[in-house]
């Protein structure tokens, strides 16, 4: 009975630890959603040469919550003669599909040692990680179709028409992409497949960055990396493409007729897919939490600090000579919290340690995020049938080949 | 009552309701939808079962590829309201005695059978994936590349069929 009392306590206690992590993920993510829209406007203000948000807030860091005010209080009509539930369920959809998707992705190596429970980074860790992803990413086409449909629209019902032709497309070559690592690693969980990048043969033997799948043997990942991007770009609606909403030929395709929150939604939806895709690629080809640098090179691992202390001392610095109040006030507040945390990382031998692999983690996600902004900055918009003879005849064969070639280089070096 | 059997009853509930909508719907989207509500339960059964693998594939197969055709395609046609048709005769004869006959014989089935209603989440338990692959790549292999190859074979014949003749 005493037995039975203590398990359900234990059952109880990992359910709330669950739920606690939900909680605290999907606040995380839901502001670095907003403040990934400020970073794309400034990044590609920059690249084009203007200024970018300026005014809310100092450098325009308030920005984002203008711009969530603004969605939760316009007006938010529905059109005339739309499908009510399929025009109400599509935002819902895409938005749910969307942030379910995180829910598998590990975010560090190690536990964290909570009264006895060991608490991973991560909601959950299945032994179908890579699947359960494809499968939740299949049904995001519906959100944008669905929308594209029920508005009783020219414009959208061609971009939600568009979108799936799209994404049936790419799917293949998507899926077909990943397949190559999925031979090397052996298994479908993220972690087996990060773990196993830790202790691949390196290209020429070199250890650190050489024995991510990107470089490692027997076949190193780059066409697979390729073609994975790519079509993952595709499946994200993100420009170059964009055509769903290409907004010169559909006024705003799929999401015209929405407005207010529910095209936030959208909004929120395609930002969080862009994390997601960003933390395949670096856990699927270039090793997750794994540092590029050789296990034996200790000294990388003051690296988080040596960044972020300068970072903190320079944001400290331009908020003591910013011009408003406001950002005298704000802009130390944030340098200190940044230096203190760096500090905090080269005091605490244990803290420093447990740090590692969510920074590396983070950094590549960084990358890729940035790279998907510095995309839009600087590629125009595939036309349709660019679009879809790239997919069809480029993409897909190239995946195949690469299935074909990492299992032969299998086989020869007898794995 | 213990969450798994919970989480059966309101998934075969979603099943049961899904395929009853998909045929009362009068609008091919509403009646797609409720098809895709019946694949994504169902994958929701194999996963209880512990049968991972087929979850996934059944998720992505037939509730992402397929059903987005189905709805690519009456979304293409611009498929409106469908109307209704009276009764026909055949099923007024044939149908609803045969419908009773299935229903009888599904409730008699389920009435003697011996065993309780097993709802237990076993990770992997039914079938790892690992053991699928080595059945339909070693053990059957013959088979699944012959039924695989029959598919293909399938394909070509409807491409021959829907191309037009005459000119090349």
């Amino acid at each position: 009975m005493i037995d039975f009392l203590t398990q359900q306590a234990a059952a109880h206690a990992e359910i709330l630890i669950t739920l606690a992590k939900i909680i605290i993920l999907l606040f995380v993510v839901l502001t670095v959603n907003a403040y990934l829209t400020w970073f794309e406007r400034k990044v590609v203000a920059h690249i084009q040469s203007r200024w970018g948000p300026h005014r809310v807030g100092p450098h325009g860091l308030l920005q984002p919550l203008a711009d969530g005010l603004k969605f939760l209080f316009k007006e938010d009509p529905t059109p005339a003669g739309v499908d009510k539930f399929v025009y109400y369920l599509a935002p819902l959809l895409a938005l749910a599909l969307a942030l379910t998707s995180i829910a598998v992705i590990p975010f560090g190596p190690n536990p964290l040692h909570f009264k006895g429970h060991d608490i991973y980074l991560g909601i959950t860790d299945l032994n179908i990680g890579v699947l359960a992803l494809f499968a939740i990413t299949a049904l995001g086409v519906y959100g944008v179709a669905l929308a594209g449909w029920s508005s009783n629209s020219k414009y959208p019902l061609l971009g939600g028409l568009r979108s799936s032709a799209q994404m049936v497309s790419y799917e293949l070559a998507l899926t077909m992409s990943v397949v190559g690592v999925l031979l090397m690693a052996g298994s479908f969980s993220l972690r087996e497949i990060i773990d196993g990048q830790a202790t691949a043969h390196g290209l020429f033997g070199w250890g650190g960055i050489f024995r991510w799948n990107i470089f490692a043997g027997p076949f190193p990942q780059i066409l697979g990396f390729l073609c994975f991007f790519i079509a993952a770009v595709a499946e994200t609606n993100r420009v170059p493409f964009d055509l769903p909403e290409a907004e010169s030929e559909l006024v705003a395709g799929f999401h015209t007729e929405y407005a207010s929150f529910k095209f936030a939604m959208f909004f929120i939806a395609e930002y969080t897919s862009m994390i997601t895709v960003s933390c395949l690629c670096s856990i699927l080809f270039f090793g997750g939490w794994l540092s590029p640098f050789p296990a034996s090179w200790t000294f990388t691992h003051y690296l988080p600090s040596v960044l972020l202390i300068p970072f903190g001392l320079w944001v400290i610095w331009d908020g003591m000579r910013y011009e408003t109040i406001f950002g005298k006030l704000i802009l130390p507040g944030v340098g200190a919290v940044i230096t203190a945390l760096g500090a905090a990382f080269l005091l605490f031998p244990a803290v420093n340690e447990f740090i590692q692999g969510p920074f590396w983690l983070l950094s590549k996600i960084f990358v890729f995020l940035f790279v998907y902004v510095w995309m839009r900055g600087t590629l125009p918009r595939f036309r349709y049938d660019q679009l879809m003879s790239f997919g069809w005849k480029l993409l897909l064969p190239v995946s195949l080949a690469n299935v074909v070639l990492t299992a032969s280089a299998l086989l020869w070096s007898n794995r | 009552m213990n969450a798994p059997l919970i989480i059966f009853f309101v998934l075969a509930a979603m099943c049961v309701i899904g395929a009853i909508s998909l045929i009362l719907q009068r609008h091919p989207i509403h009646s797609a939808l409720s098809l895709i509500v019946v694949m994504v339960a169902l994958a929701g059964l194999y996963l209880l079962m512990g049968a991972e693998f087929v979850a996934a594939v059944q998720i992505i197969v037939y509730g992402g590829a397929i059903m987005v055709l189905f709805v690519f395609v009456i979304m293409l046609l611009n498929a409106g309201l469908e109307e209704r048709t009276n009764f026909s005769k055949l099923a007024g004869f044939a149908g609803v005695p045969l419908a009773v006959a299935l229903t009888g014989l599904l409730a008699a089935a389920v009435a003697r059978s011996q065993d309780t209603v097993q709802a237990a989440t076993q990770t992997g338990a039914t079938a790892p994936t690992k053991a699928l692959a080595n059945l339909l790549f070693q053990d059957f292999v013959y088979p699944f590349e012959l039924t695989s190859f029959l598919i293909l074979v399938a394909i070509l014949g409807a491409i021959v069929l829907a191309a037009p003749r005459g000119e090349s």
